[in-house]
């Protein structure tokens, strides 16, 4: 049972890589726009709010076409960058990287800025008059207490990430070794015979994989929490 | 020397203030409501003014005539704020060296030394912020106050939030800064007896302007009677 087989580690070590670059990239991002929507009110936030929540419930195969619509080797971005930049998504990880941070997105934004509006202002306004410029205020004393929703988003992103599904299989393929994560491996292998005892290893994996998530998430948010009540 | 002549619009309230404060602690007295706080922010760059005038010694603050009005980070101030506003995630050693990194001070021991001994924090250094009493966090925002060595200290209520002993325990602390401290302040308060212990000269705001500026003695024995001596 617990015998995984190399294909399957490959699968097991592809998602993890998809999820965790994806995360990374679209976690500075992530907190741009939340800060953003957070703190300032500008014409089109409603848009932005929108454009952003989109992926939640659109179904995930138009948000897939629609990625290899624009960024495939012939779409309009996808194009530019191969020939300008040698960045190539199409059926590559770098595209199921691409599709999980775009799924992902809504779910890492909203609890970082949740809690980057629940920092108090009085704060910031006492740090600005110690001397901090706006940015210096935003490093050292919003960021740091908006902490424990910057991880939870991370690793609610992070989750997503590894179990996304429909719009990384329409636009990058099933190819194993270079986009068959975690879901799309469990996937195959129940349209085989005899893929069943392959298919629950790698359930065990997954769900042992957002245990581990969930758990460390958990910790960081209370010991963040800790430091936000000074003790 | 505070010069300050500002108008201020805030919703149907308005804050109409000309005063000149000279000595070392200007105090400004009012009744809660009476747009003391509003003046304070304005002073520290906080609120901006509609029209007027704010300039402490030769360095002109606001000028809305001239289009200067210099952000709080570059004013120098220093603002003890009534709840104390320490960052909860920075221990206490952290939280006075605050301002003195802001302001890339280089870090004076000796003047840290007259600092934390001035307000007698030095067992509470390592100390978490959540761990500390109200009187010992109103002396550690003192302290990170003065340690970015402000050319004004604004002080809001700063024994507001206190009981009685608390505020007999700050009082001397206030003293002692005012005669060994060197920096200026400007001293807010409903209370004339703190008022008449601190300030040389007292501003009293009655609903966004002035009703009275003169000698402490003088102006707090007419506006505030029952409490004289």
């Amino acid at each position: 049972m617990f015998d995984i087989s190399p294909a399957e580690w490959t699968a097991v070590l592809l998602s993890l890589k998809v999820g965790l670059v994806a995360t990374l990239v679209a976690t500075p991002f992530g907190i741009a726009i939340a800060w953003l929507l957070a703190r300032y009110h500008f014409w089109g936030k409603s848009l932005v709010d929108a454009v952003i929540y989109l992926p939640l419930v659109l179904p995930p195969v138009v948000t897939g076409y629609l990625l290899l619509l624009t960024f495939g080797r012939k779409g309009l971005v996808g194009g530019w960058l191969a020939d300008h930049l040698g960045i190539v998504f199409a059926f590559r990880w770098t595209g199921a990287a691409l599709a999980c941070g775009i799924m992902s997105f809504p779910l890492l934004v909203r609890p970082i800025r949740l809690s980057i509006e629940a920092v108090d202002r009085r704060l910031e306004q006492a740090a600005s008059t110690l001397g901090a410029a706006p940015w210096k205020v935003f490093l050292t004393v919003t960021l740091p207490l908006a902490l424990p929703g910057v991880l939870a988003g991370m690793v609610l992103g992070f989750a997503k990430a590894i179990g996304e599904f429909g719009a990384t299989i329409t636009f990058v393929s099933n190819i194993p070794g270079e986009t068959q994560t975690i879901s799309a491996a469990i996937y195959t292998l129940t349209q085989v015979p005899d893929g069943d005892a392959a298919a629950l290893r790698l359930v065990g994996v997954s769900i042992v994989i957002s245990m581990i998530a969930l758990v460390t998430s958990e910790w960081f948010a209370r010991r963040a929490t800790q430091r936000m009540h000074g003790t | 020397m505070l010069r300050v002549d500002i108008f201020k619009k805030l919703g149907d309230f308005t804050v109409d203030v000309k005063f000149v404060g000279e000595g070392r602690v200007t105090g400004l007295f009012g009744s809660s409501g009476a747009g003391k706080t509003s003046l304070v922010n304005m002073i520290a760059g906080l609120l901006k003014p509609d029209r007027g005038f704010i300039a402490v010694g030769d360095e002109v603050l606001d000028d809305t005539l001239a289009g200067i009005h210099v952000p709080p980070h570059r004013r120098r101030i220093g603002y003890v704020f009534q709840d104390a506003r320490l960052f909860p995630h920075l221990s206490v050693s952290q939280n006075l060296h605050y301002g003195r990194r802001m302001n890339s001070v280089a870090h004076d021991g000796a003047h840290q030394d007259r600092v934390v001994d001035l307000l007698d924090i030095g067992k509470l250094l390592t100390r978490r912020t959540g761990q500390l009493s109200g009187g010992e966090r109103q002396r550690v925002a003192l302290g990170r106050a003065l340690l970015m060595q402000p050319q004004l200290l604004l002080l809001d209520e700063p024994l507001g939030s206190l009981d009685s002993a608390r505020k007999a325990e700050i009082l001397p602390y206030l003293i002692r800064l005012r005669d060994e401290g060197g920096v200026p302040m400007v001293y807010v308060s409903h209370d004339p007896r703190e008022l008449r212990q601190l300030a040389a000269q007292v501003v009293v705001i009655r609903r966004g302007r002035v009703a009275a500026f003169g000698d402490a003695e003088s102006v707090l024995a007419d506006v505030a009677p029952q409490f004289a001596d």
